[in-house]
């Protein structure tokens, strides 16, 4: 199949369709509406399920229970809606259910704004959530990318039984860009069993159970103490990035989905005007690719982060930096869009 | 090459499909292309635009602030665009609703009569095409073939009998329009 042209939200839930989704479950908030309205539309048609909840509540809650059944489930929302699905979230880290979540986010805090924003940053590698735990966090900076990591998301979700969020921001929902769906059906990973799915007792010796409650203390450690070693290989495998013009970079740029399309357009504005930029843009934001700025830092003057928000990805930049050179930082927030103009003052302050 | 387009105009005048247009085209022509719909809390009869990029590049920033190609379909967007046009770009003004009392010197000004070419032809609702057959036949950011071609796609088997009168509106906007 050719090319086609989608918007960043109808192409992930089909993306999400191609990947064996067949479950959703939702509750609509602008600016991700196409995800649930495509799902609706789509989701009778290949004998899937699609159901509008009555909350953000219940529809991560039904995510848990679909999933926990060995279904492939998604739910999406935008940053309000997100913040009410924390408590699934984190009962489904804790019973290690695996599941996809997509978020659009939109200028924060409460209700904010609807334009996007990356000021979810914090709870999504953080975890907005209580315990200890963490999320597989994808940020696409393109339409293409999207429906890639859309794919890889639910592999990723099922190899580790963890939940994968995809953040993206209100243009990578509206955006409409050329999409190639086939590509992506080449890039699925083979089915992994799940023997620890609630199926029924015809194929089990004995009763599974999905459940996150372990009233003993040493019990309870003992399931921390696994979790963190399965977060520890996923920090050594999942972690990626893309660098654009690194090799002779004396300032560097971090910024992480839509801000690093805008990030490439100021760098190479830089470059015109004699300013040796580069750019280092997280695929991952959790785990974070730190291994890519310790490197940054020992060669370059200086990093400066760009994120749509007050300042977040940045702390993790600090701790890749480690003082070994100085970290500046622009940022936009509330739903406004930095400009590759801004972007190359900031670049020229950062400089001097 | 790169253009970056803005197309604003009222809700209904059909300026997210003008662009929606350019972008299949461009696409379909070999190029990256990305279009980004302003999603504010519109309501009917309100404002609507969209940022189109065609690039022989890969695009970075999809949101166009500085327009190559500036389309304006009423009086808001005119005031509003006039000043943020590229030195040296081009701007489309619908003349059946736009009556402009300032022009710029450093840029191309057309005046498209969108709603008279759209009534010679016999469908008012093809005003928004009198406007894409202008522009891609003054700026070559598509070839009109590639936009007829897209057009048809978003019509569908169930209005390909409406193609004849769009694509007579498009030539005949080619016609019509008037560099200031």
């Amino acid at each position: 199949m050719a090319k086609v042209l989608m918007k960043g939200n109808e192409a992930i839930a089909e993306a999400a369709i191609t990947a064996g989704c067949r479950h959703y479950f939702g509750y609509p908030i602008t600016p991700q509406n196409e995800i649930p309205e495509y799902m609706a539309r789509r989701m009778p048609q290949v004998n899937g399920t699609f159901v509008q909840a009555e909350s953000e509540i219940a529809a991560i809650n039904m995510v848990y229970g679909a999933a926990g059944a060995g279904a492939r489930v998604m739910t999406s929302s935008s940053s309000p809606g997100i913040s009410l699905k924390q408590e699934g979230l984190s009962y489904i880290a804790g019973a290690e259910i695996p599941c996809v979540v997509v978020n659009m986010v939109r200028g924060g805090p409460g209700l904010g704004s609807i334009q996007p924003a990356q000021s979810d940053y914090y709870q999504a590698t953080r975890g907005g959530g209580h315990g200890d735990y963490r999320m597989i966090v994808l940020t696409p900076a393109s339409v293409q990318e999207a429906v890639e990591m859309t794919v890889q998301a639910f592999d990723l979700a099922d190899k580790y039984r963890m939940t994968v969020m995809l953040l993206g921001d209100g243009m990578i929902g509206q955006i409409m860009e050329p999409v190639d769906l086939d590509a992506v059906k080449t890039l699925m990973a083979p089915a992994v069993e799940k023997p620890w799915a609630t199926t029924g007792m015809k194929n089990h010796p004995g009763r599974n159970v999905v459940n996150s409650l372990y009233i003993q203390p040493d019990v309870l450690e003992k399931v921390n103490e696994r979790l963190e070693a399965k977060y520890r290989e996923v920090e050594r495998e999942v972690a990626a990035h893309e660098e654009m013009m690194m090799e002779d970079a004396q300032i560097v740029l971090a910024a992480f989905g839509t801000t690093a399309r805008i990030c490439k357009s100021a760098v190479r504005m830089a470059r015109a005007k004699g300013i040796k930029a580069g750019l280092i843009r997280p695929k991952t934001v959790w785990p974070f690719p730190y291994a890519a700025f310790e490197k940054a830092a020992e060669q370059a003057q200086s990093i400066l982060c760009v994120e749509m928000n007050m300042g977040q990805m940045i702390d993790d930049v600090r701790i890749a930096a480690a003082g070994r050179c100085p970290v500046s930082f622009y940022g936009r927030s509330g739903g406004m869009v930095p400009t590759p103009e801004e972007i190359v003052a900031a670049i020229e302050k950062a400089v001097k | 090459m790169e253009h970056r387009i803005i197309v604003a105009g009222f809700g209904g005048q059909g300026v997210l499909l003008i662009g929606n247009l350019i972008c299949h085209a461009g696409m379909e022509e070999g190029n990256n292309v990305a279009w980004l719909p302003s999603y504010g809390p519109e309501m009917r009869g309100g404002t609507a635009s969209c940022s189109v990029t065609v690039s022989d590049d890969e695009i970075g920033s999809p949101i166009v602030t500085q327009p190559d190609i500036c389309i304006v379909m009423n009086q808001p967007s005119l005031d509003k665009y006039l000043d943020a046009v590229q030195p040296g770009g081009k701007l489309f003004i619908n003349s059946s609703l736009i009556k402009p009392t300032r022009y710029r010197d450093d840029i191309e000004t057309y005046l498209v009569p969108t709603s008279e070419v759209a009534q010679e032809v016999g469908n008012l609702r093809t005003a928004n095409m009198v406007m894409l057959g202008a522009v891609a036949a003054i700026t070559g950011v598509v070839k009109t073939e590639s936009a007829v071609a897209a057009l048809r796609e978003a019509f569908g088997e169930r209005r390909a009998h409406l193609i004849p009168v769009n694509e007579k509106a498009m030539a005949l906007g080619a016609e019509r329009t008037e560099k200031v």
